[in-house]
Order: C-alpha cells, then sequence, then structure tokens
C-alpha cells in the first residue's frame, strides 16, 4: 500500500476521519455561533428558548446598547470608555515589552558579558511566576510610584511581566543570526544603537509579529491585574465585561452580553487574522535564517 | 617598522594558549597570507588585527600606529568574512556603502564611490538586488566591493572563497590577485588551502598551533622550508620524507630489495658537513624524482633503479609510488610515461632542491 494510492482513493477510514474532524468542527465553533446569532436576536425572541434557531427579526440594538448605553456599575454609557481604557493599556504595554525584550536579546546574544547566563535564566525564572504571588509586592510598588489605579500603572505591570516572555522569543531568534554580521557592522563603523535601529530590528519582522500577537493576546485578555490595579472609572475591557454582566438589574439582557464579549474578544481576533500568517512562519523561522 | 608590524601577540581563552607569541612585519603593498591547518589559531589572529577581540599581550601597529586600544571602526582596516556577511535587509548598494555612511561621508561621494566600486567587479546590473537573491560568487563579488570601498589601509580576508565551488573559486583568486597587482594594497588573508596561499601570496605566514613556523616568500617556503610540519604542509603531493643516513658526500637510501641507494648531495655548499654515519630525513618534492629523460641534467642527478607499486595518471602528470626507506615515495612523471605497476624501473633523483631534516627535532639541517 503506498501512502500516494491511500490519498487519492477516498478509503471507508478517510471518510470516517473527515467526519470525526468535521465533527469536532462543529463542536468547537457552536459557542461562537451562539453568541452572534443571540446577540442579533431580541430579548422577547430569546425568551422562546430556541438557541440554535437563526433570528426572526435580525437587530442591531444589543450592539449598540453594549457599546453605548449599559449599565456598568453606576454609570450607563456602555462599553466604549472601557474599550479605549484597553487600548491604551495595550498599546504603549505591548510596544515598550516587545522593544526592550528586542534589545534584550539584542544584548544577551551579541553584547555578552560576564554572567549573561544568569540574567538570562533570571528573566526566565520570570516567566514561571504565578500572577496570584505577585499582586501584593506590586501592589505596594505602584502605590509607592503613585501610579496605583492608573492606566500608567497597568502597563508598567504588564510591561514588567512580559518582558521574561519577549526577551525569550527576541533572545532565541538572535542567538541564530550570524555574529559575523555584528562584526562587519562594527568594522563599518556602527555604534551598538545603529546596529539595532539598522541591521537586527529590520531582519526581525516575523518574531515581531509572533511578540506582538503574544503580547497583544495577552494583555488584552489579561482580567486579574485589570481587576487587582485598575478598578474603577480606568478599568480594561474584560473587567468592564465582567461588570456588566453582574450589575444587571432585573432582566439579564442576554442578547447584550453576547454583543459584549463578541466586542471585547474583536481586537485580538483581528490581530491574529490580519498577522496570523506571519505568526507561522515566524515560530518556524529559527530554523532557516536569510 | 613594516607597514603592518605584530609583535609576540598572544592570545588566551580561559585557560589555552591560541596564540603562543606571534612575530610578523609586512611592508606596505605585501600580499600575506595565513595558512594552516584547522584550529591553529589563523581567524583568532586575524579578529585581533581587526580589533574584533582583545589581545592577551603584545602590540599590533598599521602604518606607524599603535591600533591595540583602538575600536575596529578607527583601525582603517576592511575585512571580507568566510560568510560575507551581508546585511540581508539592504540592497547590494546599501551594503557597499554601509561603511562611508556611518562615517558620515556626504551622499553624492557615496554614490560616486559605489559607481567606481561597482564598475571594477562588474555588479552593476546587481546594486537594486538584496543579497538573498544573489550567487554565492556574486556574493562574493558585493563583500568585495564593501571592503575596497573604503579604501582601507589593510584588507582582511578570513577565508574568503572557501564557500564556492571549485571552478569559481579558481576565477575569484585569479580576481583577487588582479585586484592586488592593480591597486597595491596591502592584505592578510587567512585559507587553509596551500595552493591559494602559493599563487596569491608575497608572503606566507605558516602557523600550526598557535605558532608562526616559517615566514617567507612563496619561493622559501616552498624550497627552503624549517622543518618537517612546513615541508609536507605546502605542497600537493606533499615532499616526499625519506629517513636516509649520510655518507660519502651524500645520502644513502635502504631500498626494498638488495643494495642501498646512494644519492649524491650537490656541490653548492648547502648540505650538511655532518659526520658520515648520521641519520637524517631526505626531503625531495615529487618533481624531484623522475623519468631519466625528463631531468633536468644540469644539477645532482642520481639515477637510480626502483621498484613501482603504484601508477596514478592525474592528466598533466602521471605520479608513480613506490617504497623507499620504509616509507611512500611519489615520483612525477610525464604524463605519457609507459611505466607499469610492479616494474622496476630507473628514475632520475634531482638532489640540487632536497632538503635534510633532523629526524629527531624535525628542522632543517643546513
Ligand atoms: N571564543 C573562544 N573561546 C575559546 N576558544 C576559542 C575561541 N575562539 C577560538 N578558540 C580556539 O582557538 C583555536 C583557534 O581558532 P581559530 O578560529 O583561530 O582557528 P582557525 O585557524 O581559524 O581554524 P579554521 O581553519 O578551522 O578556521 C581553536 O582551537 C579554537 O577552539
Ligand atoms: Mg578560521
Amino acid at each position: 500500500m503506498s501512502a500516494a494510492a491511500g490519498a487519492r482513493g477516498l478509503s471507508l477510514g478517510r471518510i470516517v476521519l473527515y467526519a470525526i474532524l468535521g465533527l469536532f468542527a462543529i463542536f468547537y465553533m457552536l459557542p461562537l455561533f451562539v453568541m452572534i446569532v443571540t446577540s442579533f436576536k431580541s430579548l422577547d425572541e430569546i425568551r422562546l428558548g430556541d438557541m440554535l434557531g437563526l433570528p426572526q427579526q435580525p437587530t442591531a440594538d444589543a450592539w449598540f446598547a453594549a457599546w453605548q448605553t449599559s449599565c456598568i456599575g453606576l454609570t450607563c454609557e456602555g462599553l466604549k470608555g472601557y474599550f479605549w481604557n484597553s487600548i491604551k493599556m495595550v498599546v504603549p504595554a505591548v510596544f515598550i515589552s516587545t522593544i526592550l525584550g528586542s534589545l534584550n536579546g539584542y544584548v544577551l546574544t551579541k553584547w555578552r558579558f560576564p554572567g549573561h547566563r544568569w540574567v538570562f535564566a533570571l528573566m526566565l525564572f520570570g516567566c514561571f511566576i504565578p500572577f496570584q504571588s505577585v499582586l501584593v509586592p506590586m501592589a505596594l510598588i505602584l502605590g509607592k510610584l503613585g501610579i496605583a489605579g492608573t492606566t500608567a500603572g497597568l502597563v508598567l505591570v504588564h510591561v514588567v511581566y512580559g518582558l521574561g516572555f519577549t526577551t525569550l522569543f527576541f533572545r532565541n531568534y538572535y542567538e541564530a543570526f550570524p555574529n559575523e554580521l555584528i562584526r562587519a557592522a562594527q568594522i563599518d563603523g556602527a555604534s551598538f544603537f545603529q546596529i539595532f535601529r539598522r541591521i537586527m530590528l529590520p531582519s526581525s519582522g516575523p518574531i515581531i509579529v509572533v511578540t506582538v500577537i503574544f503580547q497583544f493576546t495577552n494583555i488584552w485578555n489579561d482580567f486579574l491585574f485589570g481587576a487587582s490595579f485598575a478598578s474603577g472609572d480606568s478599568a480594561p475591557m474584560t473587567v468592564a465585561l465582567n461588570n456588566l454582566v453582574n450589575t444587571s438589574t432585573g432582566v439579564r439582557e442576554y442578547n447584550v452580553y453576547m454583543a459584549a464579549a463578541i466586542i471585547a474578544a474583536l481586537p485580538t481576533l483581528l490581530v491574529y487574522i490580519i498577522s496570523g500568517r506571519y505568526f507561522v512562519r515566524g515560530l518556524m523561522a529559527g530554523a532557516v535564517k536569510g | 617598522m613594516g607597514f603592518l608590524e605584530i609583535r609576540n601577540v598572544k592570545k588566551r581563552y580561559g585557560g589555552t594558549d591560541v596564540l603562543k607569541g606571534i612575530d610578523i612585519s609586512i611592508e606596505q603593498g605585501d600580499f600575506l597570507v595565513l595558512v594552516g591547518p584547522s584550529g591553529c589559531g589563523k581567524s583568532t589572529l586575524l579578529n585581533l588585527i581587526a580589533g574584533l577581540d582583545q589581545l592577551s599581550e603584545g602590540e599590533i601597529w598599521i602604518n606607524g600606529v599603535m591600533v591595540n586600544d583602538l575600536h575596529p571602526s578607527k583601525r582603517d582596516i576592511a575585512m571580507v568574512f568566510q560568510s560575507y556577511a551581508l546585511y540581508p535587509n539592504m540592497t547590494v548598494a546599501e551594503n557597499v556603502v554601509f561603511g562611508l555612511e556611518m562615517r558620515g561621508v556626504p551622499k553624492p561621494e557615496r554614490e560616486a564611490a559605489v559607481a567606481e566600486v561597482a564598475k571594477i567587479l562588474q555588479i552593476e546590473h546587481l546594486l537594486t538586488r538584496k543579497p538573498s537573491q544573489l550567487s554565492g560568487g556574486q556574493r562574493q563579488r558585493v563583500a568585495m566591493g564593501r571592503a575596497l570601498v573604503r579604501k582601507p589601509l589593510v584588507f582582511l580576508f578570513d577565508e574568503p572563497l572557501s564557500n564556492l565551488d571549485a571552478k569559481l573559486r579558481v576565477e575569484m583568486r585569479t580576481e583577487i590577485k588582479r585586484l592586488h597587482q592593480n591597486m597595491g594594497a596591502t592584505i592578510v588573508y587567512v585559507t587553509h588551502d596551500q595552493i591559494e596561499a602559493m599563487t596569491l601570496a608575497t608572503q606566507i605566514a605558516v602557523m600550526n598551533g598557535g605558532e608562526i613556523q616559517q615566514l617567507g616568500s612563496p619561493k622559501e617556503i616552498y624550497n627552503r622550508p624549517v622543518n618537517t610540519f612546513v615541508a609536507s604542509f605546502m605542497g600537493s603531493p606533499s615532499m616526499n620524507m625519506i629517513p636516509a643516513v649520510l655518507g660519502n658526500g651524500g645520502v644513502e637510501i635502504a631500498s626494498g630489495n638488495g643494495a642501498p641507494i646512494s644519492l649524491r648531495l650537490p656541490a653548492n655548499g648547502r648540505g650538511p658537513n655532518a659526520a658520515s654515519g648520521r641519520k637524517v630525513i631526505l626531503g625531495l618534492r615529487p618533481e624531484a624524482v623522475t623519468d631519466p629523460g625528463a631531468a633536468d641534467r644540469n644539477g645532482a642527478v642520481t639515477d637510480a633503479n626502483c621498484h613501482v607499486e603504484v601508477v596514478e595518471p592525474a592528466g598533466s602528470d602521471t605520479f608513480a609510488v613506490m617504497r623507499l626507506g620504509g616509507v611512500e615515495v611519489i615520483a612525477r612523471m610525464r604524463a605519457d610515461t609507459d611505466l607499469k605497476p610492479g616494474q622496476t624501473a630507473p628514475f632520475a633523483f634531482n638532489m640540487e632542491k632536497a632538503v635534510l631534516f633532523d629526524p629527531q627535532s624535525g628542522n632543517r639541517i643546513d
């Protein structure tokens, strides 16, 4: 039995395999399907109880409510303010942690100093410290710095926590980057930062994409740090979503909840779709350097 | 003082001595080739000259300036790497001028410099390409262009041809030689290919185990090797090293069957006046053992019958392998020789260029 013959003929095994794969895919997509259809239904229609049915009179009211008028805590201005909170948190946090990670990786591979192994080991160790154990010390430090409960404080927390990961990514990527290029650039007269900016960074596209996706997803989706360090008006999207669901008085507006949850997930989805192709390429880039 | 002067340079990594006191002095316009087996410290020495690594001890002077504490970019050197080290994100033109740009040379001058170098190296049609779109030979040219454009005091090459296929290597070798002749540049060139060393160099430094075995012109290295290491490293096939005994104004070699072969040493004063009976190693290049008809009869030539074990035609020559003094000896015959393995045939031994070595120390005996 050659593999080619098996692939061409649609054998019974193949049919069963595809059927099982299809089933898994449907099972996996089902919650998203329910969320989307529910978000376009009116509350009356939801009460009929047909979760899987398509909306009879599709309406975007729930989406507008979630964005602009739903009540979170004491105010009823929807999620939009918190959405911008998250953006204001995630953009600087991702940018700073990525740049610092690439600088760290650059130094740890191309400008090695005595004890560089230890520094890297400690940064790696930082990746494995559970979130919960840093909450109290972090709160103390944010208090001392006077940025407790602010978006700036949250950015700092995410940068510090993400640094171990971003450093790991860039270090491994730059490890395969030929040292002779650095030496050639030194002879050419380029300085530490000129080499970084003119040679390392332009060659780091794939790993930057990987790091940005990783950091963006983690920071955007984070709940614990958001809830601990940025309550109230500066809370990020995830915390607001939770509050939205918990503050509803009387009726539970499932359509609004679903719309709100999709809005909360949309940015990460977009980041994946836009740069997903590079993500796979980046993960495999260590093997083939150009 | 030489144009490039290396004085008692040592390099240690941890506890191991990689370079154990190197002394080299070359003049402006010299083409110095560092040659030696893998791991002997050639690249290390080149990196020290470039300033990419710190000396443990010693001094390096370029054009009368002590450069020990100068940054690589301040030494006025340019380097061509084995891997070419072209910046992958830049075009060929950007690669070539990067060094000028970093030195703040204004744009019009940079463009003129690129145009000039591109013309010399015939890479004008490649200027807008990225390195990944070039062939090995083209990359090699661009790497040389990057060095040429700076017009440095000293060019450093680290095995620049070792990544090319055989044909291209020969072409580029000729090209480098031509560039050197036309520009009169001072070059330090690392290779472990002894043919490259012979063809390119004006000075060869043969290294082994972190030490210079011999520094001299290709002729000196080839004809008057200071010890058995240099003798057997340079030349292909390598020099025959035949155990022999001094006596009667010549040397005697035990041949496998019957009487020892007696070879007359030239009467030109060279060769040892040592007592008869001293054991030596006779160094004879393959071309000094040849057909009696083809030999140059002007020198101290002795004919002797030898038993041929193997015959290896190699196109331009045919090599005959025999056994003398207990070791294999290779003779270089005419290509059309009708020698057969197993035959006993006469050979002419030209002793003009014979070199004698001490069997214990391996050093040449004069
Ligand atoms: N950073 C280093 N740390 C420790 N030892 C080193 C280091 N760099 C080189 N060496 C050692 O120094 C010796 C000389 O190395 P070098 O690269 O100069 O050899 P080479 O003559 O260029 O050999 P090749 O022909 O293989 O390139 C080798 O034994 C090598 O193991
Ligand atoms: Mg080397």
